[in-house]
């Protein structure tokens, strides 16, 4: 059996993550997300190389999303309400809470403020989220009769998984996005040490190690401190979910130390909805806030209130979380229109923008003047900070991964081409694991053993448990965070005796392992010894007990008598 | 594999209580507390009026465990299988004490709540301590003297000592705080359908039962047995996670352990004594026929008539809870309080929705007050566990609405929390309570037994007034209970919840589930008949009789390595058409699955035979000998014997082979030809 590996996105780039992998006759899709760099067909995995017929539903045994960013479960509702897709979809709780507004978010922005043809509307989303089925971690679902699927922590946002599949003997995982260190609202990836024959992971951060997270909060929030005290007013352009919530906890928290009175806003009904969310989720955030929500839930946000349109042109220093995150359009460039010109101002930028929109341009030097179409242009004066808190592990943390789970096989996806051939270097070199960074619509095979499943006697069993079983702790490497649960290791009960038995194989019967004796006596015959005298067999007649027993070379083992 | 039931138990409180061992482990499944014996102390009387208390014993309360529990060595249970939050109100013993060592396993919910309510139990204890003040004295209490025993009224003799006096040795003092974190740290919390492995061996996994929040049936899956712990389940639920049966199927066994309905049963026959023999003054009291009148609309019989009907029992259940409103209400009408000291967390959390609107509809500005210590982080709690609800509930947080209704009810101020409350503070001069307080008003709090807690004081201040209702789970005998309130004039409305599976819905989920051996109470063999036939044997177990439950696999299964599986260098019997190989190998377990893998020595690839069976042909030997350049003769055995002969070696060098039917003896000075003499004789002898 062979695990062939379809990957349909986010092959040696960063967008609509979408990978088929077909298992033991199980053919799964992880992810259906959507690339926002591209406007035309581009932005979609290619489906047909699923099923050319357009029989998605005969062609794949599940689908699992494993978050609710759009460039992974973007292209969900057109794949199944446009492409007909019907069978069963998996995603967590948090990530079938989350991603309809996600995707109800996106189709507003394209139809209603581009004024795009829409790909999907408003009831595919909520016709596509009623066939979503809810996982919770570590819960071993069977999806049909082979197919065990389960999901781990994976950190990166709110409900994020790693996915683990198993068919008969045949187990991967894929990732998703991950992060290997907690912040403030999510706890760190956590995984038990798996049997693995692949590992499909990501890899945006393939040649990066991170300084420490402190620095780079300390430098934002001291950023925001000193154009507050100016009078200044600081603009920060956000998903409504994930990052948001991160840099409001910070705020607040900082807020409630420093005694600040300064107004923090949110723009969109949509941050302060998705709290509401958080509020019931607390299940998947870090520990901390699992510890302390009975007595103050960290997304009752003490000074945070919404935000009015008519505050825009409001004298004095204000803080405001608007969407979207790039500044590509919609409130976010709206406020950044009237903000920019003020060099008092503030506007801080995510880590990462997609070339085109203003985020981008902003981050490539520092322009004076931008142009948003032919007869507008913004002066830009005001400050510029660049945060770099991403949810995605870095190198180091990737490479802890691989070894800790030690697969037969690595696939890297989502990250750029050339970092990822680095990469996928170290792990060849450095782990000695066979590794592929395949492009898109390329398919990798990836061969994998199989056991044979016998029957043991209950006596063979006896004679195995004579020698003590002891766990066995593998001594490993230490990792850089203790996220890795270390139950796997400890169920593992090693065996150090060599045992011996005779496997019997009948045509009709699952072949049995017996011992010696139990073996004769299925035969119905009784054993025939051999024994060896090493002397003269003329004296033999005469003296039967000058014979010498010797561990001669034939008989070397036990089994013989060797006596006269 | 055997199966010692230590308790039956008794009801949603106080579930049953088994040690079953398997693959040489002990598993303890539920460490439960029997709350209901607590009925034997007095309460803590504001006013010290001995009329009050008519024989209850005035100390310090002790915890009534499972008395058979305590004949089991702690140190050799491997492992603690907990089921419900009442489960585990009893593990703090256990845990701390220094011989136990074995592991706890409950869902992250069950955890949670049950680590709630040892903590709330601890809290209320604690008025007892300040009255009494500390228990320093070494040795048993007073009331546990024998002459203080035989001054004990009969029936609650019965509750201390049980029927033949051995559950006296099962009464124990609280637990500390400590000794409850202590325990929690022991415990290994899991989702639904997880999968933990215990010693390599065993594999659990826990599914939805229905009941409560978290609570679950087990799958203990063994290298040659698949179990499956049933324990009360609830077909649908309006608040917790329905009964997950499907993922039950296919086990091999199960352990039958809902008793729900041998509980409600069984009380229903107490109740009828109680009636009728005792010659207590309490049940001339007027306001107490007022108890069975309204009881019998929930009687048993009723209750099945309904289900035969088809009414789904679900919409019985939140009939129940609406028919609890409208008594609430008319009683919040006339100008009483309610007070509400249910220990049901689904039933609180339906009640509280249920009043909401129900007040609403009515315009009445009433307070609805819930006095517990518990009460904040339990209501948090339940608002963020969408994993754990029944469908419609998780419909909630997919719409963005708060999972239960009381989280608006806390928003709006129409629901308040104390978390305690004392005679001195609630109506007095306190000032933030009494700007709070107001009646009439329903309060919610603990403890259900109407000894611990807040509702002690409530009832003290309630108990006369007619215009008040109490409202009491069935389960906790209504009258003992109501023993220190004399003279209620307070109308009590006693109801029974659905706490397990319905008797008549037992034979056709048994038949869904499809097992081959069933592990059946002996005190439902009656009410449920089981058909015991080829496909599905009973066996019945009683209270602190071991059952010995027959292997129904013979053979383990054993996962073969491909490596090692191409080392096998297979000979064929062609005569008796099959094929065998010699094997050698290690054996791993993993996860409950044993697995053979080539050892890391180097093996000897040689193909020597080491067993022989059968007899050598004496011409196909020499003939044997002569491929290897030995030439010899046969020499017959004198008498004649079938199968003796010998052969004697000339060339190369002297030598002789001796046979008889079993055995075979070489002659040679010289060890190499030994080995060829020993390679020609394996050749036409039967070897492996």
């Amino acid at each position: 059996m062979a695990i062939e590996c379809l990957v349909l996105g986010a092959g040696q780039e960063v967008g609509k993550s979408c990978v088929v992998v077909s298992i033991g006759g199980k053919r799964i899709m992880f992810d259906c997300g959507m690339h926002m760099g591209y406007l035309d067909h581009r932005r979609y995995p290619d489906f047909s190389l699923i099923s050319e017929t357009g029989d998605f539903n005969s062609a794949l045994t599940c689908i699992i999303i494993t978050h609710f960013h759009l460039d992974h479960v973007g292209a969900l509702p057109y794949f199944t309400e446009v492409r007909g897709y019907q069978g069963p979809i998996f995603m967590t709780y948090p990530t079938k809470a989350m991603a309809p507004l996600m995707l109800e978010d996106y189709r507003k922005v394209m139809v209603e403020r581009r004024g795009e043809e829409e790909q999907f509307s408003h009831d595919h989303i909520v016709d596509c989220m009623k066939k979503v089925t809810t996982l919770d971690l570590k819960q071993t679902v069977q999806v049909d009769k082979d197919l065990q699927i389960r999901a781990y922590y994976a950190g990166h946002v709110l409900g994020a998984a790693m996915i683990y599949a198993k068919v008969g003997d045949t187990a991967m995982v894929y990732t998703g996005d991950y992060n290997m260190t907690p912040d403030r609202h999510l706890g760190a990836a956590q995984i038990d040490r798996l049997q693995l024959d692949l590992l499909i992971t990501e890899s945006t951060y393939a040649t990066t190690i991170r300084d420490s997270k402190y620095a780079r909060e300390r430098e934002f929030l001291k950023a925001v401190h000193k154009c507050i005290s100016g009078g200044g007013k600081v603009l920060i352009p956000t998903f409504a979910l994930g990052r948001a919530q991160e840099l409001c906890i910070l705020l607040d928290d900082y807020w409630e130390r420093m005694n600040l009175k300064i107004p923090i806003y949110f723009s969109a009904g949509l941050t302060i909805q998705a709290n509401k969310y958080y509020k019931m989720l607390i299940g998947w955030t870090s520990q901390k806030i699992k510890d302390t929500y009975a007595i103050r839930n960290t997304f009752d946000f003490k000074h945070v209130c919404p935000f009015d349109r008519s505050l825009i042109n409001a004298s004095g220093p204000c803080v405001l979380f608007a969407t979207p995150g790039m500044i590509s359009g919609g409130f976010s460039l709206e406020v950044f229109k009237q903000w920019a010109p003020s060099e008092k101002n503030l506007v801080t930028l995510p880590g990462y923008c997609v070339a085109g929109t203003i985020g981008h341009k902003l981050m490539s030097g520092k322009p004076t003047r931008i142009d948003i179409d032919k007869d507008t242009h913004i002066d830009v004066r005001c400050q510029i900070h660049q945060l770099s808190f991403s949810p995605h592990t870095d190198a180091k943390g990737i490479m802890d991964l691989v070894e800790f789970l030690s697969p037969k096989h690595v696939i890297l996806v989502h990250g750029e081409k050339p970092k990822m051939a680095t990469l996928k270097g170290r792990i060849q070199s450095e782990l000695g694991i066979q590794c592929n960074d395949p492009a898109n619509n390329e398919t990798v095979l990836i061969p994998t053993t199989q056991n044979v499943k016998i029957n043991a006697t209950k006596m063979f069993m006896r004679s195995c448990s004579h020698a003590d079983f002891h766990s066995v702790k593998n001594s490993l490497p230490c990792l850089s965070d203790s996220s890795f649960g270390d139950s796997e290791a400890s169920n593992l009960v090693r065996n150090e005796k060599v045992v011996e038995g005779i496997l019997v194989m009948e045509k009709t019967k699952t072949a049995k392992i017996v011992c010696e004796d139990e073996f004769l006596q299925t035969l119905h015959v009784e054993e025939h010894k051999v024994q060896f005298e090493y002397s003269c067999p003329a004296e033999k007649c005469r003296e039967q007990v000058s014979c010498q027993s010797n561990s001669g070379p034939p008989p070397s083992d036990g089994n013989f008598s060797e006596t006269c | 594999m055997k199966l010692t039931c230590l308790s039956q138990g008794g009801g949603y409180h106080f579930p049953p209580c088994y040690m079953l061992e398997l693959c040489g482990f002990r598993l303890l499944l539920e460490c439960p507390l029997d709350l209901s014996a607590l009925t034997v102390f007095a309460p803590i009387s504001a006013t010290d009026n001995d009329a009050n208390a008519s024989g209850l014993i005035k100390a310090q309360p002790w915890y009534k465990t499972v008395a058979a529990l305590h004949l089991w060595d702690p140190s050799l249970i491997g492992a603690i299988l907990v089921s419900t939050p009442a489960g585990m109100l009893g593990l703090p013993f256990l845990a701390r004490n220094p011989k136990f060592s074995g592991k706890i396993y409950a869902t992250e919910a069950t955890a949670r709540i049950g680590r709630l309510m040892m903590e709330e139990l601890v809290a209320m204890h604690a008025e007892f301590v300040q009255f009494y003040g500390p228990d320093e004295r070494p040795g048993l209490p007073e009331w546990m003297k024998w002459e203080e025993l035989e001054k004990l009224p009969p029936a609650l003799r019965e509750v201390v000592m049980g029927e033949d006096g051995e559950e006296l040795g099962s009464w124990m003092p609280l637990y500390s705080a400590s000794d409850i974190k202590e325990c929690m740290q022991k415990v290994q919390s899991v989702k639904y359908a997880e999968e933990v492995c215990y010693n390599g061996t065993i594999i659990l996994k826990a599914f939805s039962s229905g009941l409560e929040i978290g609570s679950c049936n087990w799958t203990v899956n063994g290298p040659r047995r698949n179990i499956t712990y049933l324990s009360s389940s609830i077909f649908e639920s309006s608040h917790a996670m329905d009964f997950d049966y499907h993922s039950l199927q296919g086990n091999d066994l199960i352990l039958f352990s809902d008793l729900s309905s041998l509980n409600s049963m069984a009380k229903k026959g107490n109740d009828f004594n109680g009636n009728n023999n005792h010659s207590e003054p309490m049940h001339k009291d007027a306001p107490l026929c007022d108890v069975s009148a309204i009881r019998t609309d929930y009687d048993n019989e009723d209750e099945i008539l309904r289900c035969l009907g088809g009414i789904d029992e679900n919409l019985e259940e939140i009939d129940k809870i609406s028919f609890v409103c409208s008594c609430i209400l008319d009683s919040l009408q006339m100008g009483g309080s309610a007070l509400i000291p249910v220990g049901r967390l689904g039933v609180v959390l339906l009640l509280l929705e249920q009043l909401s609107r129900l007040l609403e509809s009515s315009h009445l500005k009433v307070p609805i007050f819930m006095i517990s210590t518990a009460a904040e982080e339990m209501l948090a709690f339940t608002n963020a566990v969408p994993e754990w609800l029944c469908k419609q509930r998780q419909q909630k947080l997919f719409s963005g609405e708060a999972l239960f209704g009381h989280v608006e009810l806390m928003d709006e101020k129409k629901l308040l929390l104390f978390p305690i409350l004392n005679s001195s503070n609630l109506f007095g001069t306190k000032t933030l309570h009494r700007m709070m307080w107001q009646e009439p008003c329903i309060v919610f709090s603990p403890h259900w037994s109407l000894r611990l807690g807040p509702v002690v004081h409530l009832l003290r201040r309630w108990h006369a007034d007619p215009r008040c209702v109490l409202v009491v789970e069935e389960g906790a005998d209504a009258e003992v209970a109501l023993l220190p309130f004399k003279m209620v004039a307070m109308k009590v409305l006693q109801c029974s919840f659905l706490s397990g599976i319905r008797m008549q819905k037992v034979r056709p989920l048994l038949e869904m589930l499809q097992p081959k051996l069933v592990l059946f109470p002996e005190d439902l063999r009656l009410q449920c008949p089981l058909k015991d036939d080829s496909s599905c044997s009973i066996l019945y177990y009683l209270k602190n009789v071991m059952l010995h439950v027959p292997g129904l696999r013979s053979d383990f299964e054993v996962c073969l390595a491909t490596d090692l599986a191409f080392q096998l260098k297979p000979r064929k019997l062609t005569e008796r058409n099959m094929a065998i190989a010699r094997l050698k190998g290690q054996l791993l377990l993993n996860n409950g699955k044993y697995l053979l893998v080539a050892s890391k020595e180097l093996l000897d690839l040689s193909n020597k035979q080491l067993l022989h069976w059968g007899s050598a042909d004496p011409v196909r030997l020499l003939m044997a000998l002569q491929e290897r350049g030995i030439i010899g003769s046969i020499h017959w055995d004198k008498n004649g014997t079938d199968g003796v002969f010998s052969i004697q070696i000339t060339k190369p060098e002297e030598a002789m082979i001796e046979t008889s039917g079993t055995k075979t003896v070489i002659y040679c000075r010289d060890k190499t030809m030994a080995a060829l003499i020993y390679e020609a004789f394996s050749s036409v002898c039967g070897g492996i």
